[in-house]
């Protein structure tokens, strides 16, 4: 199973790299959004990286209040989105055996699923799901060969890169950035731009 | 960046400090929550009218919590969403037994996070109104749907009267419907603005041009066009508003809406080019409204709202209303 250490290991490689990274998403949102997803998640992250791993029974219960502390404090359209990714991965992920890339996928999936129901949206639309989706089939094709954790990660990381990229030429169909119309192509989507440190982060601290 | 402030992280709190010190006489203030209520509520079986957004449209919402208009107001980051907790700790305090009304703005993170706090506010009716009059934006399968605008300022004047004399929470929703169906309209922008926490300008404008159909968060517009005078401005929203609604079969309310750096002057001048128009065009202008009303920080630019309105909405318009933002009649 996915111990507590290294869930909150997890979440504070995330909330240091959005940091380092928040000017960068800010200025992709800037271009196609309204300029606040790097402060907006770092604000998040950086509530989220001060819980102490030591109140927690076990990683679920550590997640959950991740993704609760998400929505409590991101606004905008991350803190649900994110919000409800982390509940859902945390209601996934196993309570015995080792951690496995089955287990690992699973609970992507399930985080892939709520982000689907609460934003609605659908692949190709130039959002967060275009650089999840991938990742999340990549982790469970790597799952299905019996893959060790680490490859399983790293497969998904360079789909989530893969997808990323791919939304550059995207037109955007949902969020703010589709009112821009066909000025929203050009720019990587911020969502699918953070979503990939995640899957990053998760390479760097679940393996 | 030039801007009155201390610490670009504490904007919003800093402000609802100096709102809550300038009109203690009409609302309170949670600082914990960011929810700015109405002095007296919960008023018992009166519907509760909430709204909030992101901060920078002000006096938008804060200045509109009062007698005659809303119950509570929700305080987002800059341009941002407000959570679901604030959400839900306004409705729970403005709830005196006669259920709660959300007027939400449609933008895909204001929808997302009202949604989350109508499903954890246990026990008290909620319904919701998402108000989307923004004629710049494609109604389509290809947007997140027109964005909420200036319909939202008239929607929270005329349903906060229908709550003020007793309405319940079914009429107060079917009228906020219907003042949202018959309301359109339409912004344009000579500068952008930039919001504190990012520090640069949200978009780049040259000295002669200007973007029509703007928003009210700094996004740039679905056009950008060389600038033009303010008749030809005026001419460009009227033509906007008009060719996606009739106005002409019943009296209108019209806003000309400041963005927050157009001085009163322009606006002024601009308003009486619309009025003009509005006439030649059969509209029958019955009341107007021209100021800062839904302001995208120091955005220079202005916006058209017009409402097709009947001897009921026009009454509840004149009604009583003591906000910071708003006040006549009381």
């Amino acid at each position: 199973m996915l111990d507590t250490s290294t869930a909150a290991a997890w979440l504070k490689d995330y909330a240091e790299t959005i940091h380092e990274n928040r000017e960068v998403l800010t200025d992709l949102d800037r271009q196609i959004g309204d300029s606040d997803h790097g402060s907006n998640m770092d604000r998040g992250m950086a509530a989220v990286a001060a819980l102490d791993p030591a109140e927690f029974p076990d990683a679920a219960a550590l997640l959950k209040k991740a993704g609760m502390t998400l929505v409590s404090t991101v606004g905008g359209a991350s803190g649900p989105l994110y919000g409800t990714f982390f509940l859902r991965f945390a209601g996934s992920i196993g309570e015995d055996g080792e951690l496995t890339a089955k287990a690992l996928g699973s609970a992507f999936a399930a985080g892939l699923e709520g982000v689907r129901a609460r934003g609605k949206a659908a692949d190709g639309e130039k959002t967060m799901i275009d650089a999840l989706a991938p990742a999340v089939a990549a982790l469970r094709e790597a799952a299905a060969q019996d893959a060790s954790v680490a490859d399983a990660l790293a497969s998904a990381v360079s789909a989530a890169e893969q997808g990323r990229d791919g939304t550059v030429d995207m037109l955007a169909t949902k969020g703010r950035a589709s009112y821009l119309g066909e000025r929203s192509r050009g720019v990587a989507d911020p969502g699918a731009t953070s979503v990939t440190l995640l899957l990053q982060s998760a390479a760097r601290t679940l393996s | 960046m030039k801007k009155l402030i201390n610490d670009a992280g504490d904007v919003v709190a800093e402000a609802l400090v100096g709102m809550a010190a300038a009109h203690g006489d009409v609302v309170r203030v949670d600082h914990e929550n960011r929810v700015i209520l109405r002095k007296d509520a919960p008023r018992k079986g009166k519907v509760g009218l909430i709204s909030g957004g992101g901060s920078g449209h002000e006096p938008m919402h804060g200045g509109y919590v009062g007698l005659g208009m809303l119950d509570a107001a929700c305080a987002g980051e800059v341009f941002t969403s407000p959570v679901p907790d604030q959400m839900l700790a306004a409705t729970q305090a403005v709830d005196g037994g006669a259920g709660v009304l959300h007027i939400v703005k449609n933008y895909t993170g204001d929808v997302m996070n009202f949604d989350m706090a109508a499903e954890m506010a246990d026990g008290i009716r909620v319904e919701s109104i998402v108000v989307d009059d923004d004629v710049a934006v494609k109604d389509s399968l290809y947007t997140a749907g027109r964005r909420g605008v200036g319909t939202t300022v008239l929607l929270e004047k005329i349903v906060g009267a229908a709550a003020e004399e007793g309405q319940d929470l079914d009429a107060c929703l079917a009228l906020a419907k219907k003042v949202n169906g018959q309301g359109r309209s339409m912004g344009m922008a000579l500068t952008p603005c930039t919001v504190p926490a990012a520090g640069k300008p949200s978009f780049e404008l040259g000295e002669d041009e200007m973007e029509m159909g703007i928003g009210i968060h700094g996004e740039p517009g679905r056009a950008r066009v060389p600038m033009g005078s303010a008749r030809e401005v005026a001419a460009q929203l009227v033509e906007a508003v008009l060719s996606d609604l009739d106005f002409t079969d019943s009296p209108a309310i019209v806003m000309l809406n400041g963005m927050g750096g157009t001085p009163l002057l322009e606006l002024y001048l601009v308003y009486g080019e619309v009025e003009r128009l509005l006439t030649d065009a059969g509209v029958e202008v019955a009341r107007s409204l021209v100021g800062d009303y839904i302001t995208s920080l120091e955005m220079a630019g202005c916006s058209l709202t017009v409402l097709k309105a009947d001897e009921e909405i026009l009454r509840l318009w004149d009604a009583p209303v003591v906000t910071a933002g708003l006040r006549w009649g009381a």
